[in-house]
């Protein structure tokens, strides 16, 4: 009897493992199966690098959309990065117990908010700002990158911290006991220590930006060419998909399946990079 | 510089005064009312059994316990006659007084940098100043001639011997006074050993020596000074030939026989 009980609760298991596998697996027999004839029947080259997207002349470029993710997500790194790594250094090692009982649950909040409420606060305090200080139609590149630079805080911060918390003390008692100041020691002597754990915070917030889509959609103005300056609207991967899919048909649709693709395959980079940086990191 | 010399003479060239030094954590008094004078240029050797003290006494030498939460000092401390929980800056108190870890802790760096990281956190860049420095402290820690061609590989791929070797010279690098060296053999094998207490005896000549140690033979081989601790008590103190030979106290003679401990 115990033994029957055992074997099904094994079999439950299984299908609950086999189903999520299954649902990968499943996304990407779909997308594979919808995009790839897509692109081979517009041409692979002409895709990928075309300049124009515009279905209704049956001309289905995705470079500006490329251009436009690169150009988002690298300047959600910049403006991101540096400020999650110093608040994940100010958490693991300056900060007061107390403060960090508020700052700690603040953060993990920040990472539960729905992008939608992100793209709402931007469009009514970063869009005019932006509009203010720089000029333009608010709508642009900037905007898109300054918000984005902020979803991805939670992931950074978190994965930094606890890369900082793993690193043994000795090497800040080391430092310490040379003579290095609280501040030389962090930074010099610990934070060296956690380089692999950081940069796979990076790469995973790299993914978070690359694959946002609410909220960039919102406020990046999204037209479909190349912009000239990062205070010009451009389009991502993401919201092309989104912004056509609901009336496109035929081969636009398979298009906009073979843009998923190409957001697939660099998502799939980023999380190889990823588990390779955590296996460095052991 | 000056004011060093000075006080040299009143302490009568002490390196180390200590004086009715009592230690809390919370409300546990780790260290009872210690009184010890370290003579510069000598090794001194701290023995008794786990939790007796001598660590915390080690480390309240360099204000390392200042990490521990809820440590409570009260009592004297002098270098050189200047009290290190004074107006000292704990920075430079750290120069003057290096510390060799239990367990070797370089950097995750090159071996170069791990070196160069004291120099450097002292405001010295010149490049060819810090190659200097690092060959001298290699050489000082005789590791030179089995580091020299991998100066820039990481340091985490020595031995644990080299390891300690190169944590040694780490510390020298600072050019300190004092080296504390917190049992900097128990982590590691008989023949590196011997090479970290040959090293000690070696460095001696220009540097006062506190050492650590569970190992008693290790104390009686290179010490010249031991102090035996209890509970918190330094129950005695004096030449190691004297305490390992005729201890005064029965609780030393108990301990150095093995009876307990």
């Amino acid at each position: 009897m115990k033994k029957a009980r055992e074997t099904f609760m094994h079999i439950l298991f299984l299908i609950a493992a086999c189903t999520s596998i299954l649902a990968v697996v499943l996304i990407c027999v779909f997308l594979f199966s919808g995009g790839v004839p897509a692109m081979l029947e517009i041409g692979v080259f002409k895709f990928l690098f075309g300049t124009i997207w515009k279905p209704g002349n049956n001309l289905y470029g995705i470079f500006p959309m490329i251009i436009g993710s690169l150009y988002v997500t690298a300047g959600a790194i910049l403006f991101g990065v540096p400020l999650g790594l110093l608040a994940a250094v100010f958490m693991a090692r300056f900060c007061p117990k107390t403060l960090y009982r508020i700052l700690k649950p603040a953060i993990e909040l920040m990472a539960g908010i729905p992008s939608v409420i992100y793209g709402f606060f931007a469009l009514v305090v970063i869009v005019p700002w932006v509009k203010n200080t720089f000029g333009g139609r608010g709508q642009s590149i900037l905007a898109a990158a300054l918000l984005l630079g902020f979803m991805i805080l939670p992931t950074i911060i978190e994965v930094t911290e606890a890369a900082i918390r793993a690193v043994p003390n000795s090497y800040y008692e080391g430092g310490l006991a040379l003579g290095a100041s609280h501040e030389r020691s962090v930074f010099f002597a610990l934070l060296p220590g956690a380089r692999s754990g950081i940069l796979a915070g990076i790469v995973l917030g790299i993914g978070r930006a690359i694959g946002e889509t609410m909220a960039v959609m919102m406020i990046v103005g999204n037209q479909p060419r190349i912009p000239g300056s990062i205070l010009e609207g451009c389009r991502t991967l993401t919201t092309n998909i989104v912004m056509e899919m609901g009336y496109a048909a035929d081969l636009h649709k398979e298009a906009l399946i073979a843009t998923a693709v190409v957001l697939f395959v660099f998502i799939l980079i980023i999380n190889l990079s990823f588990s390779a940086l955590k296996r460095r990191g052991k | 510089m000056e004011k060093i010399e000075k006080t040299d003479m009143i302490e009568k060239k002490d390196k180390f005064t200590i004086g009715n030094l009592d230690l809390y954590y919370g409300d546990f008094h780790a260290l009872k009312g210690i009184n010890l004078n370290i003579r510069p240029n000598e090794i001194t050797a701290f023995i008794g059994p786990s939790g007796c003290g001598k660590s915390t006494l080690l480390k309240s030498l360099n204000r390392m316990n200042d990490l521990v939460e809820g440590c409570r000092i009260t009592g004297q401390v002098l270098l050189d006659g200047e009290d290190i929980y004074g107006d000292m800056n704990v920075n430079l108190l750290r120069k003057r007084v290096g510390m060799v870890f239990q367990k070797p802790n370089p950097f995750p760096m090159s071996i170069y940098d791990n070196i160069a990281f004291g120099p450097r956190t002292h405001g010295i860049t010149n490049k060819a100043k810090l190659d200097e420095i690092v060959e001298n402290s290699l050489r000082s820690a005789a590791i030179w001639d089995e580091l020299k061609d991998r100066l820039k590989k990481s340091a985490l791929g020595l031995s644990g011997g080299q390891q300690q070797r190169l944590c040694i010279a780490r510390a020298l690098a600072v050019e300190p006074e004092v080296i504390l060296m917190d049992e900097p053999t128990s982590a590691l094998d008989p023949i590196s050993t011997s090479k970290i207490e040959d090293l000690a005896v070696e460095l001696k000549d220009r540097y006062t020596i506190i050492m650590v140690t569970h190992n008693m033979q290790q104390a009686a081989r290179i010490s010249d000074k031991t102090a035996f601790f209890l509970l918190g008590e330094m129950v005695e103190f004096g030449e190691t030939d004297q305490i390992f030979s005729v201890p005064k106290d029965t609780r030393t003679e108990n301990y150095i026989t093995g009876r307990f401990g």
